[in-house]
């Protein structure tokens, strides 16, 4: 008995050892990609996601006024250590420093910026202590309650700006959250963007289901030949791409001149630089994307389930709907899924193809980063649509019992 | 339901005399150069077990295929109940198919599957589940019908298959190498099972295998295939013992062939010189006559080493080369008549000759047991 005991307790051992060497193997295998990923994909994401309720500007550039408006109230205004507080934070600021506070405080309230640059200039000549008397007379709007309200929601180290403000929301001075006055801008774009890639999505399935169920059956040689004709708007480059479609469907491309020939239509149709264009575009780029996850579920549902079914006495269209469907289902939502997320953040197809009314979430980001350099609206919007498209994953995934590498 | 009884017995008997299936001259090309089926005539009687045996690319799965309704026949035309079905969608003609893969449907249990012929004819959900049961039961799979395709065993799933090929109450069922993928001795248990479930449910059943020992055990009777063409249809006994030429005669079951040539012919007997051999009496097959080249087809167990071999017309001495014991018979590889090859198989009975290898026998069979078949031109 204690001889088998011992045994088999060098035997756990033994198990134990050799499923320890295997773990560390996987994980010398897996750490050069974990790693590579890590620095240049996580650690940018979560630091420019990060920026979007960053507000280093205004406590590192009053650090005196942001700890004692944090004491006030909001009733009347504040008392006349903030008034000294901010002369005393005024002088110390270097211009730099000065310019993006006054661009910061900008964004929050129009008419911030000329106020805090014509304080700042005359902030020597005033002495702290009589700073209460001598700011109103700098300018009235210190004594503007909701001036200093402004300063006091933008005076902590983070801060909900950007994110409401991409949802077209702001909050008042006195710190409560109403939709903002310039309307529902990005509501909008986000809505658009959300329709463009549904609507993306429904051609490619319209597209790509009978595709691939063709090449799913179709000889080797046949298959490879038209799915290399699928790949190729990943072959060419974005703009021969795009110049190819320009020619084809401008006013005077051959799309039209075949329509009017055809007597079809009386006058050239707008088919590009507009939401046509966008379609027609994206559902070019995006066809692989559904037809190849699809292609390989296709191709495990034997032909003979198909014979079967119809042996069985069912017509064509009971086969596919209660024998063919339920087995390519998790590829059709597979596809769809990496067809909607990936259209939501498309960029340079509604830019080269679209009009002004067709620019989707990215353009803005873009918008943003490069012409504005208004860093934190630019994450704010990014951040807002990586949500979304994780809550799209988690919730559709979830059900759709999708997993990505049973698809391939 | 209300024609006079005379119509009534006239019908009945015009539908039991016609064959269920009639072939008639139908021929399959893919590419429109080979011909896989070659003008087939055959008709599969009510009731009857039939297999379509042959190798593979021999196109018995095809004309299964075209029966079933998922070919088109390039040529010809298929009568099922006397009616021409060519143009009949797979769906419409009634016929069950079990095939080599089970195709049960994965995403279904096993009652869903078995019940999905019955749901597709809108029956009641009464009526199926009463149908399913019994389907079940004939199968022996009673308490399966919650598990998935996946948790059955091959044996099992292939029951499946069978139980939803009959539950909607077929006249006709087709069947393409259903024990292909199962091991010897389950497939040997199928093959009488699914033997006795035909006769009990008396379905007509077209089989398809490639598995001479499988045809022999199941059918009533054999179409053997060979390059598009049915070689001979008949009985297992007859194919065995009389096969109409050299591919039928070496397909089915093991054979010594002995080329030679015919010396004389009459009738029903010929004489043929075996090549550096002796003469041989046998029975003469087909049309042939002095000068032309023949095989001899002699069954292993047909010759006998006795030393009463003196009634057989054919007798001749021979010297043991091998010795296989196989529990329940001996092989016996010996050379004579001018052959080192001659394979005879010896029942395993108390008190039997003891032959050693290197010992001299004399080997003997009756004129009845050895064929002079027309040399095979392939």
């Amino acid at each position: 008995m204690s001889a088998s005991w011992a045994t088999h307790q060098t035997l756990l051992a033994a198990v134990r050892r050799s499923g320890r060497a295997r773990s560390l193997r996987a994980a010398l295998l897996v750490a050069p990609a974990a790693a590579f990923l890590a620095i240049v994909f996580l650690v940018p994401i979560i630091g420019f996601m990060l920026r979007s309720v960053d507000n280093w500007e205004v406590p590192e550039a009053l650090p005196r006024t942001s700890v004692t408006l944090a004491d006030w109230n909001r009733e009347g205004l504040p008392n006349e250590a903030a008034f000294s507080s901010l002369v005393l934070d005024l002088r110390a600021l270097d211009g730099a420093s000065a310019a993006a506070l006054a661009r910061r405080l900008n964004y929050s309230r129009t008419g911030l910026r000329t106020l805090i640059l014509k304080t700042r200039a005359s902030a020597d000549a005033i002495e702290p202590e009589k700073a209460r008397a001598a700011l109103p007379a700098l300018d009235s709007q210190w004594e503007n309650q909701d001036v200093w309200g402004t300063l006091r929601n933008e005076s902590s180290a983070l801060t909900p700006f950007f994110l409401l403000a991409a949802l077209d929301l702001s909050r008042d001075a006195a710190g409560a959250i109403h939709p903002s006055r310039d309307g529902a801008l990005y509501r909008e774009v986000f809505l658009r963007t959300f329709g463009i890639s549904a609507a993306v999505t429904s051609f490619c399935v319209l597209l790509g289901m009978p595709l691939a169920f063709y090449l799913a059956a179709a000889p080797t040689k046949v298959a490879s030949l038209v799915l290399a004709l699928v790949l190729l708007p990943f072959w060419t480059s974005v703009l021969v791409r795009t110049t190819a479609w320009v020619i084809l469907l401008q006013g005077q491309g051959l799309v039209n001149q075949l329509l009017l020939g055809l007597g079809l239509i009386a006058a050239p149709a707008k088919l590009i630089f507009n939401r046509i264009g966008v379609y027609v575009a994206m559902t070019h780029v995006m066809l692989p994307f559904f037809v190849l996850p699809l292609y390989g579920v296709m191709r495990r549902v034997p032909r003979e389930h198909l014979r079967a079914a119809a042996s069985l006495g069912a017509p064509p269209l009971l086969v596919f709907r209660k024998v063919y469907l339920p087995q390519i289902l998790p590829g059709v939502m597979a596809g769809a899924l990496l067809v909607f997320v990936t259209s939501l953040g498309y960029y340079i197809t509604p830019a080269l193809v679209g009009g002004p009314s067709d620019q989707m979430v990215s353009y803005f980001v873009g918008f943003f980063t490069n012409e504005s350099v208004n860093w934190g609206m630019a994450a704010a919007l990014g951040s807002l649509l990586l949500a979304a498209v994780v809550g799209i994953y988690v919730a559709l995934a979830g059900p759709a019992n999708i997993n990505p590498a049973r698809t391939v | 339901m209300n024609s006079p009884l005379h119509v009534r017995e006239f019908e009945k008997r015009r539908s039991e005399a016609s064959p269920l299936v009639r072939f008639m001259g139908v021929q399959k090309s893919y590419d429109g150069t080979v011909l896989v089926v070659k003008g087939l005539d055959l008709d599969v009687t009510r009731g009857e077990f039939l297999t379509l045996l042959g190798p593979s690319g021999s196109g018995k799965t095809t004309c299964l295929m075209m029966l079933a309704g998922f070919e088109l026949p390039t040529a010809g035309e298929i009568l099922l109940d006397g009616r021409p079905i060519s143009r009949l969608p797979p769906n419409r003609r009634g016929i069950g198919v079990v095939f080599q893969n089970y195709a049960l449907f994965p995403h279904m249990t096993v009652a869903e599957n078995v019940a999905f012929p019955l749901s597709v004819r809108r029956m009641s959900r009464d009526v199926i589940a009463t149908h399913v049961r019994r389907a079940l039961d004939m199968v022996q799979l009673k308490g399966f019908d919650q598990r998935k395709p996946a948790q059955l065993s091959g044996g099992q799933q292939q029951r499946v298959a069978v139980a939803r090929a009959l539950v909607f109450e077929p006249e006709l069922v087709l069947m393409d190498e259903p024990l292909g993928a199962l091991d010897k001795q389950l497939r040997e248990q199928m093959q009488l099972e699914i033997k006795h479930l035909q006769q009990r449910v008396g379905v007509t059943l077209v089989y398809v295998t490639h598995d001479q020992a499988e045809a022999l055990t199941m059918s009533d009777r054999i179409a053997v295939f060979d390059r598009g063409e049915v070689q001979q249809l008949a009985t297992p006994t007859e194919l065995y013992e009389a096969p109409r030429n050299a591919f039928v005669a070496g397909f089915i079951g093991e054979n010594n062939r002995l080329p030679g040539t015919v010396i004389s012919a009459d009738g029903e007997w010929c004489t043929v010189k075996l090549e550096d051999g002796p003469v041989v009496e046998a029975v003469r097959v087909g049309e042939h006559g002095p000068g032309d080249g023949v095989i001899l087809s002699l069954r292993p167990e047909r010759i006998s080493p006795l030393a009463d071999a003196g009634r057989h017309a054919n007798r001749f001495p021979a010297i043991v080369e091998e010795l296989i014991y196989l529990g329940d018979h001996l092989r016996v590889r010996v050379s004579g008549v001018g052959r080192s090859d001659l394979v005879m198989k010896i029942p395993n009975q108390a008190g039997d000759l003891a032959l050693r290898v290197g010992s001299s026998v004399h080997c003997g069979w009756r004129r009845e047991d050895v064929r002079a078949l027309k040399d095979d031109p392939r």
